[in-house]
């Protein structure tokens, strides 16, 4: 069987890539466009290593084919800083020590910026149930909810 | 909820004041590259021609294999190699260390490979390597194996009947007393304490004794096991793979492989945790043999399904615990037997189970007696502080029921009884300066645990103790030529070891912190280094990069002796700078690190600090946690209200990163005691290998957790470190049990207390009142 054409703006380019029709967009992403920021930590939904944000929606690539890309903008963790200067919640990461091991972190920060972009004032009840399709293992989350609760602290201010 | 952090010592906050990195909350060397998506971990790494390696696992409990057929597989077009028990030599039953926890080489071959049976569902019996994913799942497909079902057993207590199947025919329990005449899945039987049992319960007003039972639970590291293999037509490998020991894979690979040790060099990865998880080797041995076969590069990541199945859990456990007090509060007698499963080869983490059971108390007589039970299902590894987690949780839900009898307050019956220094263990040694009672004075004093609770809600205390590890590490200090150093350690860095060690060293050489770039070396970089477990890596390559440190210091004090042409003893190192004492001059005042890296060449030649030390010295860490939780009546589940985690860390060199492991191991507790479990069917198949079903905790599910960072200096270490990443996942079991019997008055004596259970116990409750 011949191979899907996909044609898609990923961090602001614009990419275009052949497809198996089983491969999923997170296959693709790591294994072709050799973007390995996103992580396969299940391959079935439950844990967020592979949070991207398409059309402006906070999904896991390894729910998606990649022939349903078709079209899309797609975020993903090496497009979220700016040239030099690193995110808001990049940098809160960083200050408060809210990875161990950092293996999780591409996919809460897209999460937490999904959450952000649409409710710049989350309470800490909705940081957790927001951030609870990703899983960490290492932190007890406490150092990653108040990273994310400040960033949108500081970006209102 | 501010994070407060106890200094115990003034003389060491003074001293402190003159610290211009330790103790501080420097932004980690390697955030921007984990934040970034740019850190290399095991499935990142892609080499040209490289092929796709696959497993075929066992979808039996226990069989024999009777026949492999990969003629069919192998006619598929794509596929470069097969490897099956034809393609691995038999091992001599050798133990060495790995972690805390031995293992058998006889086993480990067997584990990675199977050869006469396979012992558990999820047992790899055959690998391909293929061009691409999509063949090698195909070639897997058309492998035809014949198997002998065999009867398997996967109840701990079941297994030591005399009646239970062989999971290996030909084994003798190690340690028995008569010496075993026949073969059992009993493995060994170990005992520890001292003084006279049945003498010290004599003596007790009040005897409360309970049988428990826990479920093995897996780590959870979110990174799946993956490695990329390499072996050129002449024998030399590469390996690049997710391990907290590269060196201890390094052994085994080739041990397995028949290799020479120096031909294989191993790169560790970025890791995605690990918790004692990947200190042992699955795919890196079968990934080398596809590839030494095939003369390509071969990828080999595990799915989460393959992760639960096939890596190391934790072991489930069935125990009695027995103790006994007189009516003041003083415990006259304990005693445990622990029944643990090792999995379907032995090696259980019951020796250090039985060993940290009654560590946190000072008993004239105790006795722990452990056995090391084989089971079929994947064999054990180490979780953070191995053992230690299981044991405890029923010796500290025996002492809360105790303290109950007495009508003592909880923290004030383990002042009573505490540890101190000087207190002998019940596993032999006598303690040093340890810091038990300053954790519990901590956490009685807490705003936490003065703080009222509401009708319903209850409050659970456990301390716990973990005795933490020191050992091989070789560090070295390049000195670039502007004055700025590579610091190159052999310790995979899991959780921020490179920010710790980092500080040390610009502490100990008086410069910038950024002017330090910790890495983690390849096998052929550094001497050996032993793995990152056991909590060493802050403590024992931080000791060997302190003293890599002050070995690069007195060679700046030469040369900067050399060129003012003064005895080295004249010389003194000062933040960063020589400088020639009582001010006798020289051609210059001072002579910083910059200088003298510059003129290294006209001095003597590269600058290069190195030790190289086996590490003695790891003192043990203790924690007392405090935890509120409110159970819904109606669903059964336990909600979690307000966490307190109080623990000696030595000396915090980075509270945060400290903090974090109390947080992370507490959390991890949180899961063991109310929701993680192996769920199997009568066939002996995993029914919940997948994040949805084993259900860890997420963010939703747990309160932010406080933390007191207590410091009871270890002079073995020149900072006072105290290995931190065990102890934390001690207490957790034993406090929420603790807790959840204080809001329901229930007890409970088995885990997790998931819904179900806790509905169903409700309704026992009530039923027989």
């Amino acid at each position: 069987m011949s191979k899907v054409h996909v044609s898609t703006i990923i961090n602001d380019d614009t990419v275009e890539f052949l497809c198996e029709s089983e491969q999923t967009l997170l296959d693709v992403l790591r294994d072709d466009l050799r973007l390995t920021g996103s992580k396969e930590g299940c391959a079935s939904g439950d844990c967020g290593a592979c949070s991207v944000i398409m059309d402006g929606r906070l999904v896991c690539a390894c729910l998606l084919l990649a022939a349903e890309a078709e079209g899309s903008t797609i975020e993903t963790i090496e497009g979220m800083a700016n040239g030099s200067d690193l995110h808001p919640l990049q940098q809160q990461f960083l200050d408060h020590a809210a990875l161990q091991c950092g293996v999780c972190t591409p996919g809460f920060l897209i999460a937490a910026k999904a959450l952000l972009d649409r409710n710049p004032d989350p309470t800490e009840t909705e940081v957790r149930y927001w951030l609870a399709g990703n899983l960490c293992r290492c932190t007890g989350y406490d150092k990653i909810v108040r990273a994310v609760l400040d960033t949108a602290a500081e970006t209102r201010n | 909820m501010a994070i407060v952090t106890k200094r115990v010592s003034d003389e060491r906050e003074a001293e402190e004041q003159n610290f211009n990195w330790v103790g501080t909350r420097a932004v980690r060397p390697d955030g921007v590259d984990k934040v970034t998506g740019r850190a290399k971990f095991g499935a990142d790494l892609h080499l040209p021609n490289m092929l796709v390696g696959k497993m075929l696992r066992s979808p039996h409990a226990h069989a024999r294999i009777l026949s492999i057929d990969i003629s069919s597989a192998e006619k598929l077009p794509g596929v470069k190699a097969i490897v099956t028990r034809e393609d691995f030599s038999d091992l001599a039953s050798e133990f060495v260390p790995a972690g805390e926890m031995m293992v058998n080489y006889r086993d480990i071959t067997r584990n990675v490979m199977a050869r006469e049976k396979v012992l558990y569902e999820g047992h790899a019996l055959a690998a391909v390597a293929a061009v691409n994913a999509i063949v090698a799942r195909e070639a897997l497909a058309l492998i035809q194996v014949d198997y002998e079902v065999l009867p398997h057993v996967l109840d701990v207590v079941e297994a030591m009947k005399p009646e239970a199947v062989l999971i290996q025919e030909d084994l003798l329990t190690d340690g028995a007393d008569p010496p075993a005449d026949k073969p059992s899945n009993i493995a060994k039987r170990v005992e520890f304490g001292h003084g006279d049992i049945e003498t010290g319960f004599a003596k007790a007003d009040v005897i409360v004794e309970r049988e428990f039972n826990t479920r093995p639970v897996h780590q959870g590291y979110i990174e799946p096991h993956a490695c990329v293999a390499s072996v050129s037509e002449d024998g030399q490998a590469e390996l690049w793979c997710s391990t907290q020991g590269h060196y201890v894979v390094r052994g085994h690979c080739a041990r397995i492989l028949g290799m020479d040790v120096a031909k294989l060099r191993v790169t560790a990865s970025e890791i995605g945790g690990g918790f004692g998880g990947k200190t042992v080797v699955y795919l890196e041995p079968v990934a080398l043999a596809l590839s030494r076969k095939a003369c390509q590069p071969v990828k080999m990541v595990m799915t989460r399904e393959e992760v639960f199945k096939a890596s190391g859990p934790a072991s489930g456990a069935n125990m009695r615990v027995k103790i006994g007090a007189t009516r003041d509060g003083r415990i006259t007698a304990g005693e445990a037997i622990l029944h643990y499963q090792a999995g379907a080869f032995q090696g259980s983490p019951v020796p250090p189970g039985a060993q940290c059971a009654f560590a946190p108390y000072d008993l004239e007589h105790v006795r722990a007696v452990g056995f090391d039970v084989l089971v079929n299902r994947p064999k054990v590894a180490a979780y953070r502080a191995p053992g230690a987690p299981i044991s405890e949780y029923a010796v500290e839900s025996v002492v809360d029921e105790v303290a109950k009898k007495l009508n003592i307050d909880p923290i004030e019956f383990r002042l009573k009884n505490a540890s101190r220094e000087g207190t002998k263990a019940s596993h032999g040694p006598k303690f040093g300066p340890i810091g038990l009672v300053e954790t519990l004075e901590a956490a009685q004093a807490h705003d936490h645990y003065q703080s009222p609770l509401q009708p319903g809600q209850g409050r659970g205390v456990a301390s716990g103790y973990w005795f933490n590890i020191g050992g091989q590490s070789s560090v070295t200090l390049n000195t670039s030529e502007d004055g700025t150093v590579a610091l190159v350690v052999g310790t995979p860095d899991i959780g921020g070891s490179r920010a710790s060690l980092g500080m040390m060293v610009a502490e100990e050489l008086g410069v910038e912190l950024d002017k330090v770039r910790p890495m983690i070396g390849d096998t052929s970089s550094l001497g050996y280094n032993f793995l990152t477990g056991g909590s060493r890596t802050t403590f024992a390559t931080g000791k060997v990069a302190v003293d890599a440190a002050r070995d690069l210091v007195s060679q700046l004090r030469e040369r900067a002796a050399k060129i003012w042409d003064v005895p080295v003893g004249d010389i003194l190192w000062h933040n960063g700078e020589a400088l020639q004492k009582n001010g006798r001059g020289g051609p210059t005042e001072t002579l910083s690190f910059r200088d003298l890296a510059e003129s290294m060449g006209k001095t003597g030649g590269p600058l290069v600090g190195q030790a190289s030390e086996n590490v003695q010295g790891a003192a043990p860490s203790f924690g007392t946690h405090v935890v509120d939780v409110d159970v819904d009546r109606e669903t059964g589940r336990v909600e979690i209200l307000r966490y307190t985690v109080v623990q000696d860390a030595g000396k915090a060199i980075h509270p945060s990163y400290v903090e974090g492991q109390y947080q992370g191991g507490a959390v991890q507790g949180i899961g063991w005691a109310l929701n993680e479990e192996y769920i199997y069917d009568s066939e002996g198949r995993l029914e919940n290998a997948g994040f949805l079903d084993y259900r860890m905790p997420v963010c939703s599910d747990v309160p932010m957790i406080d933390t007191v960072i207590v410091e009871v200096p270890n002079p073995a270490h020149p900072y006072g470190v105290k290995g931190v990443g065990e102890t934390p996942i001690v207490p957790p079991l034993a406090a929420i049990s603790n807790a959840v019997a204080n809001a329901l008055g229930i007890r409970f004596s088995e885990l997790p207390m998931s819904p179900p259970r806790v509905l169903a116990a409700i309704a026992a409750a009530s039923s027989s009142k």
